[in-house]
């Protein structure tokens, strides 16, 4: 089985091996020559006017979570969908209550109005 | 097999690694992307364990999902860095109390699996030979593991409703379209001819 996953592995070397290599030779071949101004963060010329972190409308965060619930219900369906010859009615049926729970889910926060974005 | 042994020391060094300057990074935004390394580098041992599954449901659900979201919470919000540095030394004790207690229930779970917990271990599946990970466990979890899979259904669910009670606020009267209304609006009631006279104006 772990030989499957060779390719990976010698992909994952040479991604690692270019990125060092490039970054290696930005800094051997080009000219460094940094000074405060050309360091500093540039804002169309201006100074930054604020810091880039603030308060963002928890709403955002709502939809995030709904994402991973609905991305979990999804990575239960991958061996529901392989094995289903072999588990029959009995696995057929458990997955449809499974998904049932989850519709109730997605009919609460439909009629909610979760995913409404006025 | 040797190949198998150094990749899994070199995964397992990386995890460490970068689960060490998750916690000590000075930028949040850093110490997430950590995170993603030491949650790749997971991934990578799982396989080398044989739970090909698993591997693939980490770097889709955590890389893919949760890890996404804390990125994205963390560059957001509104975090003062020095006022959280601040409590280190007040949290030091409790923290490492914490961690100590942990490391004892590792070590008692590791060191003394026979007792109390021989029921699961024994309850335990062998994975088939000529199997796949994938298959192997879709032939048992829905069947054999109904219960177990049905509560991991209402724990999602009372995830959902958790989430839509904690956050969603009622935003008083707010503008929205609706397209049957929108449709259904005849002439008279949008448009309005008047005869305005010369130098007077609609009063």
């Amino acid at each position: 089985m772990l030989e499957d996953y060779l390719p990976i592995l010698i992909f994952l070397a040479l991604a690692i091996g270019l990125a060092v290599v490039i970054m290696l030779a930005t800094l051997v071949v080009a000219r460094q020559n940094p000074d405060s101004d050309k360091l500093s963060a540039y804002e169309c010329g201006f100074e930054a006017f604020e810091d880039t972190r603030r308060k963002f409308d928890v709403r955002f965060y709502l939809v995030a979570i709904l994402f991973i619930i609905f991305d979990l219900e999804v990575a239960f369906l991958f061996p529901w969908a392989v094995a289903l010859g072999d588990i029959g009615l009995a696995g057929f049926w458990s997955m449809m209550l499974f998904l049932g729970i989850l519709t109730v889910g997605f009919i609460y926060e439909w009629k909610k109005g979760a995913l409404e974005w006025e | 097999m040797t190949v198998a042994l150094f990749v899994f020391y070199l995964l397992a060094g990386v995890c460490i690694a970068a689960a060490v300057m998750v916690v000590s990074a000075r930028n949040p935004v850093h110490s997430v992307l950590f995170l993603i390394l030491a949650f790749f580098n997971a991934a990578g041992m799982f396989v080398l364990a044989g739970a090909e599954f698993l591997a693939m449901v980490l770097v889709v659900v955590y890389v893919g999902a949760v890890a996404v979201l804390f990125l994205f919470v963390v560059m957001m919000l509104d975090i003062d860095l020095t006022a959280m540095r601040e409590g280190f030394l007040k949290f030091l004790p409790v923290g490492a109390l914490i961690g100590l207690v942990l490391l004892v229930e590792l070590f008692l779970v590791f060191g003394t699996l026979s007792v109390g917990t021989a029921a699961p271990i024994a309850a335990a599946v062998p994975v088939p030979e000529g199997m796949s990970n994938t298959e192997a466990l879709g032939g048992v979890l829905y069947t054999e593991y109904f219960f177990a899979f049905q509560l991991a259904g209402i724990i999602l669910l009372v995830a959902i409703i958790g989430a839509i009670t904690l956050t969603l606020r009622d935003r008083g009267p707010v503008k929205r379209q609706d397209i049957g209304r929108q449709v259904h609006r005849e002439r008279p009631a949008a448009v309005q001819l008047r005869k305005v006279d010369s130098g007077k104006g609609i009063g």
